[in-house]
């Protein structure tokens, strides 16, 4: 039996986190800034500083830990308005959104 | 006289009596405005003509802008996500006044009389009351619910008879009536709480009688006569869709005054691709319309015999046409990617469709279906044309 299994996915998760962002094309990574924009600026706001749906600035989400807001985009949060887009946004995507969102998102 | 002077006088007489003449007199009432979400403008357009006048910048945040009309159509009050209140003069194209009222606005309505205009704010939460002429603040109403210790989020905020306005509080499940007819600086207040959990948006019916706000956490409709508020807030609907599995919901539907034909209300499924059809002598469910997606906006036209419907992600490159009396759907168009809004014209025979990612708003011939024209616009949402002005709860 291996000890801790919990301790190498999260290790496997931590490191591939940013890899997986920057993997992204930059292409996709433009289509998503798009998206984010757009179609969750409806609840969010088209500058991400809420609405009917929480803000996603930085400053917003700097305690927040990634895993949760990865979940959070794709299954939602039942008994809330956001919905879940995993058949929309692959688990790279998200994952970039999330990446960029704890950053500041891009114009 | 130096021939200078004479010079000077006579070019200050041309710029100053110039734009009399250059402007020819016109009516405003075949007038309107686009908004371009992303720009922070107007487009103001002439629905005669099909033309675009001028385009007015500067007013803010316009992501899901929206807009009201003074009585006598001359100036639209301008909403802007960003808290901003903007009174623009159709027929120059200026900005008259602006002033920032909140921190995050959703929209607004006009009184009665025509001399207020009410904001409706999500931050902080609560509505505010200006003076039409002057936008000066008038009154301010906190929407602080005694039951949740917080100030709340407004929507659905919709003007009716005798000077009140009516308001739903989305984060404490209350609805609540300003009235301004005795002393606006001092609104009245009636309070109806635990009309049911998260209202996120409400219509008036065209009579401004019944206000009907629609319940996303849970299934029903919260309704209150405004002939008779002294009877509470009624619970409707509350069987709708029970037990059967709700589909996710990209974008909110909006409830819209448009949506009433005669004895009937249209109200958009939520989590649900359908059109409900309610009576409201009984307020009774009377029919169900499988649609093409997740409604956004089910508009009425202005004869009540067809409804226009468009969609939530990933369906709004899709408008679906019905016919009231066979409850059928009996036009698709597909206009493009992102149809965000539909505004008919006065007396329904066009509707204009603002196509966002095209940079487009599209005009239809509404008997036809025909495309009459379009026009370039840049990510176009709400459109709002000047004979709002005449309506309640627009
Ligand atoms: C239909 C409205 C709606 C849309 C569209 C929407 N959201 Fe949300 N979102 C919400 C609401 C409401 C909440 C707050 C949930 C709660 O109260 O916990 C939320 C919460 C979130 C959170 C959690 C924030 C936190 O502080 O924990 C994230 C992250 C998020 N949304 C991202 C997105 C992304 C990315 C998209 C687009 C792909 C999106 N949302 C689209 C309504 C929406």
């Amino acid at each position: 039996m291996k000890p801790y299994p919990w301790l190498t996915t999260l290790l496997l998760l931590g490191c591939a986190l940013p890899v997986q962002a920057e993997n992204l094309p930059v292409a996709r990574q433009q289509e998503l800034t798009r998206f984010v924009r757009q179609e969750c600026g409806f609840c969010h706001g088209l500058r991400l500083t809420g609405g009917l749906g929480s803000s996603l600035t930085a400053e917003a989400l700097k305690d927040k830990p990634a895993e949760t807001l990865i979940a959070t985009i794709r299954y939602g949060r039942t008994g809330t308005a956001m919905p879940g887009w995993a058949p929309y946004l692959s688990e790279a995507d998200t994952e970039w959104i999330v990446d960029a969102l704890l950053k500041g998102f891009p114009e | 006289m130096t021939s200078r002077k004479v010079l000077l006088i006579f070019l200050a007489c041309v710029v100053l009596v110039f734009p009399t003449f250059a402007q020819e007199l016109r009516g405003t009432g075949d007038l309107g405005l686009i908004v371009e979400r992303a720009k922070g403008s107007i487009q103001l357009i002439d629905t005669t003509k099909h033309t675009l006048l001028q385009r007015v910048e500067g007013l803010g945040d316009t992501s899901h802008a929206s807009a009201v009309f003074s009585r006598d159509t001359r100036y639209a009050y301008v909403f802007g996500r960003d808290g901003g209140l903007t009174k623009v003069d159709l027929l120059t194209g200026k900005i008259v006044k602006r002033v920032l009222q909140s921190g995050n606005s959703i929209g607004g309505a006009i009184s009665q009389d025509g001399r207020f205009i009410a904001a409706a704010n999500y931050v902080p939460g609560g509505v505010k009351i200006f003076d039409s002429e002057t936008l000066e603040q008038v009154a301010d109403i906190p929407a602080y619910s005694d039951a949740t210790q917080a100030l709340s989020r407004v929507v659905g905020l919709e003007d009716s008879f005798g000077n009140r306005f009516a308001f739903s509080l989305f984060d404490a499940g209350e609805i609540w009536l300003a009235d301004l007819s005795e002393d606006p600086r001092h609104p009245k207040l009636t309070q109806y709480k635990n009309i049911g959990n998260q209202p996120y948006d409400a219509l008036v019916t065209p009579d401004g009688r019944w206000y009907v706000a629609g319940l996303y956490g849970e299934d029903g409709m919260a309704v209150l006569d405004l002939w008779h508020p002294e009877k509470g807030v009624r619970r409707v609907l509350r069987e709708y869709g029970r037990g059967e599995q709700k589909l996710p919901v990209y974008k909110m539907p909006h409830l819209e005054t448009w949506a009433a034909s005669g004895n009937l209300v249209f109200i958009p499924g939520v989590g649900r691709h359908e059109v409900v059809l309610v009576d409201i002598s009984t307020w009774q469910l009377v029919g169900r319309i499988p649609v093409a997606g997740q409604p956004v906006f089910v508009m009425s036209d202005p004869t009540g015999r067809r409804l226009w419907v468009n969609f939530a992600f990933p369906d709004y490159d899709t408008v679906q046409v019905i016919d009231v009396e066979s409850r059928s759907i009996i036009h698709t168009l597909k206009p493009g990617k992102a149809v965000l809004h539909m505004e008919f014209t006065p007396r329904g025979e066009q509707v204009w469709i603002s196509v966002r990612d095209a940079n487009r708003v599209d005009i239809y011939d509404t008997t036809t279906f025909k495309k009459l024209g379009e026009l370039p616009v840049d990510a176009p949402s709400g459109i709002f044309f000047s004979a709002r002005a005449n309506r309640f709860g627009l």
